[in-house]
């Protein structure tokens, strides 16, 4: 591991400012993914900032019944908030759904969004993987994809990235239209959250649209008001990465679909927002028929690679078959 | 880079200087000689590692020593304030291990499942997630164990010593 020097700063502003400072420095939140990969030399920061104490660990109420996150608060105590699991029962069932019981007690909700791909060429450095090192190639175009990505991929030239984002907690985030609040050396801003995580496009090595030395210092949920949903198909019961997930959120009025959400996960470089099928869906009639067919307009732009292509008719029922759970009583 | 830190650990006060890279797993094996937390895969997998920090479980490997200098530390040789606690006495009573390896980490990883139990705190096999009381089924001792890895696969008998504890202690039916 390389060397590195570690600081606490007083205030999430001089933290930031610590590290806008230090262009090959990183913040350190629970630090169960940063310090994996620095064990493993994908990550090589020279200065870490604690930012662990400098954010909020609580949630709060916003006027509207939304709630606002603190960055610091660790995925556990997320999971188990009373109000998360009355008002967004589709956010607790994704935190629990992901890691073990010892990360989640670590892991902060800041940290998580910004968890880098598990992909098994990005993670070994004696690999290619544009990723991590770009321009070296995609080892995964070619290799061992069964478990990466069938939309949204780069798949030629210097940004070619077949990987997944393995969050299971930003896909629900991304159903949820999540606002992430942002402190950077210019200020404060707000990222909508489909527009924090990036699809590889000719640069795979940025997962996010965040600034270095920009800090996430707590995300806003606004308020729901439908029933909502999480489901995981994954290759053991527990403690295992997404195959395919699903964020979902709709509500029934009258036999027709009045509003929904949809998002999926482990398809794509980034939390997968379903709005060709949401598009779809608004206004018509809440039966299987409606479900099949959303789903369908969503994976028509589908490009599965050699051996992952079981993803598609995967997520197209794990989309027919969660939206028909959550409207089950109000067809 | 050497940082001078504090580490509390089963009541005592230990100070050190520590390289920053060294884990909390690595200063206690290697610097105190505290051996009971295990290194397995050393990449939060497995689960051997597990202690507790402020009484949370968690993967020693993946937590940097200076980042805990102000925390209080407990591993399986703390749990209790002497002698043994119900869980060394269960996972003997229910032959929950072979080499023993894991087990240190389990006990842990059991004693931070009967505290999240006792927050009602739920799992992703729990049906109704808004109720008060968790009730530690063998399902979800499965689900909530599910973080530390048995390569004797003791698993068919681990269950039971954390049943039998969690009924004891009011969070089982």
């Amino acid at each position: 591991m390389r060397e590195f020097r570690y600081e606490r700063a007083t205030d999430a502003a001089s933290a930031v400012a610590l590290l806008a400072a230090e262009p090959e420095g990183a913040f350190l939140g629970g630090g169960t993914n940063l310090v994996d990969l620095m064990k493993l030399g994908v990550a090589t920061p020279d200065l870490l900032v604690d930012v662990r104490r400098l954010t909020s660990a609580e949630v709060t109420d916003l006027p509207d019944g939304g709630l606002r996150i603190g960055a610091a608060v660790p995925n556990a105590d997320l999971a188990a908030d009373r109000r998360v699991r009355e008002r967004f029962p589709v956010l607790s069932q994704a935190l629990l759904a992901g890691a073990s019981g010892q990360l989640r007690n670590r892991a902060t909700t800041g940290g998580n969004l910004l968890q880098r791909t598990r992909c098994g060429y990005f993670t070994d450095v004696t690999r290619p993987c544009n990723k991590r090192s770009p321009g070296s190639g995609c080892g995964a175009l070619e290799g061992v994809h069964r478990n990466h990505a069938i939309l949204g991929q780069t798949l030629e030239g210097p940004g070619t990235c077949v990987a997944t984002h393995p969050s299971d907690m930003a896909v629900a985030l991304t159903a949820l239209d999540a606002v992430v609040r942002v402190l950077g050396p210019d200020g404060e801003r707000e990222v909508p959250i489909v527009e924090l995580h990036r699809l590889p496009g000719d640069d795979a090595s940025r997962d996010t649209t965040l600034r270095h030395g920009e800090l996430i210092t707590a995300i806003d949920l606004p308020a729901l008001g439908m029933p909502s949903r999480y489901r995981k198909v994954r290759d053991r019961a527990s403690f295992a990465f997404a195959l395919v997930s699903i964020a979902a959120a709709v509500q029934v009025t009258d036999g027709m679909v009045a509003d929904v959400r949809l998002a999926l996960g482990g398809v794509a470089h980034k939390p997968w927002r379903a709005t060709a099928a949401e598009e779809a869906l608004r206004g018509r009639p809440a039966t299987e028929e409606s479900f099949a067919a959303a789903a369908e307009a969503e994976l028509a732009a589908a490009t599965p690679l050699r051996d992952n292509g079981f993803k598609v008719p995967l997520a197209r029922n794990l989309v027919v078959r969660t939206l028909l759970q959550l409207t089950e009583g109000s067809r | 880079m050497d940082t001078e830190i504090t580490l509390l650990v089963d009541g005592e006060r230990h100070p050190l200087v520590v390289d920053t890279r060294t884990t909390l797993l690595d200063a206690l094996r290697e610097r105190l000689r505290i051996t009971s937390p295990k290194k397995g895969c050393d990449h939060g997998q497995c689960g051997a590692c597990t202690v507790l920090v402020d009484g949370r479980r968690v993967n020693s490997c993946l937590v940097l020593a200076v980042t805990v200098d102000d925390a209080e530390v407990t591993t399986s040789d703390g749990l209790a304030a002497e002698g043994e606690h119900p869980l060394h006495r269960a996972f003997l009573d229910n032959d929950a291990f072979q080499c023993g390896y894991c087990t240190p980490g389990q006990v842990c990883s059991a004693a931070g499942v009967l505290a999240e139990a006792k927050a009602g705190w739920p799992s992703t096999v729990t049906d109704d997630l808004t109720a008060e009381d968790v009730d530690l089924t063998d399902d979800e001792i499965r689900d909530r164990m599910s973080g530390n890895l048995c390569r004797c696969a003791a698993y068919a008998h681990i269950v039971p010593a954390v049943a039998a504890v969690a009924e004891a202690e009011g969070v089982r039916r």
